[in-house]
Parts: C-alpha cells; sequence; structure tokens
C-alpha cells in the first residue's frame, strides 16, 4: 500500500541527501580521543594552568545545567549562577564546619539544588519568556545578598565567606592536590555529561525539545508539559549546582561576592557561545567563559571587558550556532567528501 | 456502542454560542465527516473533542466513558490522536525524533531511569523505533528520515504529523482539515491514504474538512453543522441530496451544492 507514490515534491527531495550515521569505529576513536584530551593536561599542565582548566571543566558543567533548561526545554533563566552558588555553599558549609568529605556533600548539595529548582520551576509555568528571564535574574540578584545576612551568618561566615581545604590525593596515588582536583571534577563532570547524554537522547529529551518547538502539539502527544518543565528546571539547577560544589572546593573559598548575578550572566554566554541545546557545545562554553577574559586582559590590561565584548560579538559573527554549529559543519562535510 | 458519542454539548464563547446542542456519534471502523459553512462550529466541536475546549454543557463519551474535561495530555493515552489544521511539527527536530515524540504516552521511563539508560528505557526505545520505522515506510518518509522536518515540503510535513498521530496506535483518529494546502494530486493521494489507514490501523477516524469531495469520497458518514446546529446526519448520498444542507452551502437549487 504506497499510497504516496510519485508524489509531485518528489523531485524536490531528491536534492537532499539525509546524513549518513557515524560508523562505529569512528565513535571509539572519538571516545578515546576525548579521554585521551581529558588525562593529558595531568602531564602537561603546571599548577596554576590546571587549576585554570580544573575551573574551566566546572563552568562546563554549569552551562550543562543551563542548557538544559533554557537550550533544551526553551525556559530563559538569567538566574542560574543562584544555584551554582546554592551548591557550593552546601558543600563549604558542610566541609567547614562538620568536616565532611567532598563526596560526602555532593549528595545534599544535589538534593538541595534540585529542590530549589523545582520551586523556582513552579512560578516558571506561568511566566513565559521575557518574563521568566527577569524573575529568575531576581533570583540571581537576590541570592547573595541572603548569604551575608545576619540570620545566617553563624553557618555562611557573612560577609567573610568560608575556607575550605582541597581534598589530598588519596593514599597510593602520587598525585598532587591539584592535580586530584582536576580528576575529582572530570569525574564528577564526566558521569554528569553522560547521564545528561542519555537523558536528552531519551523519550524525556524529545519530550522537552518538543514541549520548547510546540507545547499545543507536545500535549496533543501526550506530554504533560507541567510537569516536563518543573522536572528540567529541577535537573538543570542540580547539574548547576554541583558544578557549584566542585567549584567551592576547588577554589576552597566562598564568599557571596564570588556569586554576584555576573556568574548567570557568564553561564548564559557560555551556553549562547557553545552552542544553544548542545552538549558538546556546553563544555566548548566553559572553556570561553574561563580562558577569554584572560586572554582580553593579556591584549589590554587598560580595557579588558572591551575586548571580550569584541571577541564576543566576533563569535557570534562567525559562528551563529556557536562551537556545536561549526563542529556540525565540519562534520557534514567530511562525510560529504567521504 | 459507538466509539465516540458527543452529547449534546453546547460552548459559548462570552455572549457567542459557537456550537448549541450538538450530538452525533462514531461508530467502530467508520469514517465520519464533520462538514459545513465557515463558522458553522466544526473545529470549535473537534476541540471540544480533542480536549482544548470544555463545553459548557453536555458530554463526550469515548468507549462508553464520559472524557469531558480530560486534561489535553490524556488523549493520547486514552486512544484519541489528531493532527491539527496547520502544522503543528516540532520544528528543530528530524523527520524520526518527530514520529517518536509522538510515541510518547506509550512510555512509562521517566527522567532517572532515562538518565540511567536503564534497560526499561532501551526496551521502551526500541519498540518505538521499530514502530516508527513502520510509519515512515508506510508513508514514503524513509529517505528523508534523518532531515530536520522543517526543510520538507507541504505536503511532506503533512504526512509527518499523519505518522506521529499514528504511531501511538489510537483508535480514533481526529483530523483536522488535512487536506488544506494539498494540491489535487495530493488530495487523491490523501483519500486512499486514509482508507488505507482505516483498513490497516483498525481505528475510525473524524474528519473536519472543506474539501467537499474528499469527504464525500472517503466518509462513510457525514455530520453537517451550521451556525452551530446539527442540519443533517446521514450517508454521503443522503446528506448531498438533503435540501437543509444545500440551503446552508449555497442557497436552494444553485448548482454548485449539486457538485458538491
Amino acid at each position: 500500500m504506497s499510497a504516496t507514490k510519485g508524489l509531485p515534491a518528489d523531485a524536490a527531495i531528491g536534492g537532499l541527501a539525509a546524513p549518513a550515521a557515524t560508523p562505529a569505529w569512528q565513535r571509539v576513536l572519538l571516545v578515546l580521543l576525548g579521554l585521551g584530551a581529558a588525562i593529558a593536561p595531568l602531564f602537561v599542565l603546571e599548577s596554576f594552568q590546571l587549576f585554570q582548566l580544573t575551573m574551566a571543566v566546572i563552568m562546563a558543567l554549569a552551562v550543562l545545567g543551563l542548557n538544559i533548561v533554557t537550550g533544551y526545554n526553551g525556559q530563559i533563566s538569567l538566574g542560574h549562577g543562584a544555584f551554582f552558588a546554592v551548591g557550593a555553599y552546601c558543600t563549604a558549609i558542610l566541609m567547614s564546619h562538620w568536616d565532611w568529605s567532598f563526596w560526602a556533600t555532593l549528595p545534599v548539595s544535589a538534593v538541595v539544588c534540585t529542590a530549589l529548582g523545582w520551586g523556582v520551576g513552579f512560578p516558571a509555568l506561568r511566566l513565559g519568556g521575557l518574563y521568566l528571564a527577569l524573575t529568575t535574574f531576581s533570583l540571581a540578584v537576590a541570592v547573595p545578598q541572603i548569604l551575608k545576612h545576619k540570620a545566617i551568618e553563624d553557618w555562611t561566615g557573612g560577609v567573610q565567606g568560608l575556607f575550605l581545604v582541597k581534598p589530598d590525593a588519596p593514599a597510593g596515588i602520587p598525585l598532587t592536590a591539584d592535580q586530584w582536583m582536576y580528576v575529582v571534577t572530570v569525574i564528577v563532570a564526566g558521569v554528569c555529561f553522560f547521564l545528561v547524554w542519555n537523558l536528552i537522547r531519551s523519550r524525556i529529551g524529545r519530550a522537552l525539545m518538543a514541549t520548547r518547538d510546540h507545547p499545543t502539539a507536545a500535549e496533543a502527544m501526550g506530554m504533560d508539559i507541567a510537569d516536563l518543565k518543573t522536572k528540567a528546571f529541577a535537573v538543570s539547577a542540580l547539574i548547576t549546582g554541583i558544578a557549584g560544589s566542585l567549584s567551592a572546593v576547588a577554589i576552597e573559598f566562598v564568599a557571596p561576592d564570588s556569586f554576584t548575578f555576573g556568574v548567570s550572566i557568564t553561564l548564559f554566554v557560555g551556553m549562547v557561545v557553545g552552542g544553544v541545546a548542545s552538549i558538546l557545545g556546553s563544555l566548548f562554553g566553559g572553556l570561553f567563559v574561563l580562558f577569554v577574559p584572560n586572554i582580553a586582559e593579556a591584549i589590554s590590561k587598560a580595557a579588558p571587558g572591551v575586548i571580550y565584548g569584541v571577541i564576543l560579538i566576533a563569535f557570534l559573527f562567525l559562528l551563529p550556532d556557536g562551537f556545536a554549529g561549526l563542529l556540525r559543519r565540519i562534520a557534514a562535510r567530511l562525510r560529504g567528501r567521504g | 456502542m459507538a466509539l465516540l458519542e458527543v452529547d449534546d454539548i453546547v460552548i459559548r464563547f462570552g455572549g457567542v454560542t459557537a456550537v448549541a446542542g450538538v450530538s452525533f456519534e462514531v461508530a467502530e471502523h467508520q469514517i465520519c465527516g464533520l462538514i459545513g459553512p465557515n463558522g458553522a462550529g466544526k473545529t470549535t466541536t473537534f476541540n471540544c473533542i480533542s480536549g482544548i475546549y470544555r463545553p459548557n454543557s453536555g458530554r463526550v463519551l469515548f468507549q462508553g466513558r464520559d472524557i469531558t474535561g480530560e486534561p489535553r495530555h490524556r488523549m493520547t493515552g486514552l486512544g484519541i490522536g489528531r493532527t491539527f489544521q496547520n502544522l503543528a511539527l516540532f520544528r528543530s527536530m528530524t523527520v524520526r525524533d518527530n514520529v517518536l515524540a509522538g510515541a510518547h504516552a506509550s512510555g512509562r521511563s521517566g527522567f532517572i531511569a532515562s538518565a540511567l539508560n536503564l534497560p526499561l528505557v532501551r526496551r521502551e526505545a526500541q519498540e518505538a523505533e521499530a514502530r516508527a520505522r513502520e510509519l515512515l515506510a508506510l508513508l514514503n518518509l524513509e529517505r528523508v528520515a534523518e532531515l530536520p522536518v522543517a526543510a520538507l515540503p507541504f505536503g511532506w510535513q503533512k504526512r509527518v504529523e499523519m505518522a506521529r498521530a499514528l504511531i501511538s496506535r489510537p483508535k480514533l483518529l481526529l483530523l483536522d482539515e488535512p487536506a488544506g494546502g494539498l494540491n489535487h494530486g495530493e488530495v487523491d493521494e490523501l483519500a486512499e491514504l486514509l482508507v488505507d489507514i482505516r483498513r490497516n490501523f483498525d481505528l475510525s477516524i473524524l474528519l473536519v474538512e472543506h474539501h467537499m469531495s474528499l469527504v464525500m469520497r472517503v466518509s462513510d458518514k457525514v455530520a453537517v453543522l451550521d451556525f452551530g446546529k446539527k442540519i443533517a446526519d446521514g450517508t454521503p448520498d443522503e446528506v448531498r441530496n438533503d435540501p437543509e444542507v444545500i440551503k446552508a452551502y449555497l442557497g436552494a437549487g444553485d448548482e454548485h451544492a449539486q457538485a458538491a
């Protein structure tokens, strides 16, 4: 029963070649290359450079969190710095007041940030687009002030913040604390990236994107939009909160002034430059927001902000779909030739 | 027992009564056309069945069960699939992913299971992918399966919508002007396709359509609305010769009514 044979539009479609699937050996090769790229810095980089790279991976993880809710689900959040801060403070408070190990603080930070994200997700259901952006922005503005508040000063250390100490490498592993921190960060971020990768490729990931593209049709396909949106916010906050936890130990210090609304904007920039709704793009976004300001400062000490702005605009102009779009185009060209 | 019973529904928007007590039935395996001049209340009735509007009074029964006011996202799970009047595809997604999105209601795995890629998730995904392959083949969309849906011509996108609606194995398929925007050849193909679908998928179809010759050709039964009321209901031949219908469409004795 081919009821659609010989359609007039058939000829028009002929010119569009469908991309072929990546062969298995290429995928294995890519994974090996990725692992190599993750391990190599341990042997190549100096302590401070390694610390910077650690921070870049942490920012990438935070950008990944934002990408879930804003990139894949289409809910604009300008307040993810708040979840980053809350994650960082959960870890800092537990480690500095109660001597918890870093690993033990992660589940707590995850639960707190998930609950907070879920709580923010509810009002978000009633607010679309720009209104949601402003509401989340106010969250980002409010959180540093709440952290300074007298009522919780005993816990948070008020304006002074809290000091904590990086975990040492377990006995038998010949790595410095900085090297071990890098390894911990790569493991935690790697697990999170893997889980998010699974999530995005599943029926849930498809539903998140469907809800973003056409809510009415998504509902008609049986998708419970309210449920999906609040859970997307929760998962997103969870991932960004974990990144915050990592940042607290990597820097060994948290203070309210490290978590101004600028963090939220930085994450947003990372998402756009890396590639909206792209997992790999989040990684590039993290590298960009960490290293490009340094490059800008190296070019001009007087006006690094201007240089940063120019670089940013140049990137958006040259790579309108972010790094992820560039990679897609390169991959398409390679396939076309091969 | 009829598959779908629309029982005396009334829908008002402010002071305007769009639907004033419409009742009709769709039997199992039936293709039922719902026609009427512009503003007759067809689409409003349709939206009431698919859960977008809640009637001010009256009921909608599906398989004997009252589904009036059920949340919209429950409809697919109950066995009611639909397509949209103007395309409502997920534009950033590929053709295959659009079709797979239609299978959402038949999956159960949630956020945690999906992130962990548990065996349940893989089993569900394989099942959905197998059905998607069948439908892509049936609707001649295999070659374009990996393309972004927005890259396809209009007629092809309509078929993607059809595949997306069919993958949930509906017992009742609601089609909102499926022939809108199609050319002559495509309308003929559509008519064949509808008859094929009814036979192969064991379902009923409720068709809201302007395209008279299509409705008359494929429908077992036609219900005609005018000014929010049902004015006729019967086989295409009965309806075609009903004086009320002729009057409603073109005024008595107009030659075009006969052509319809």
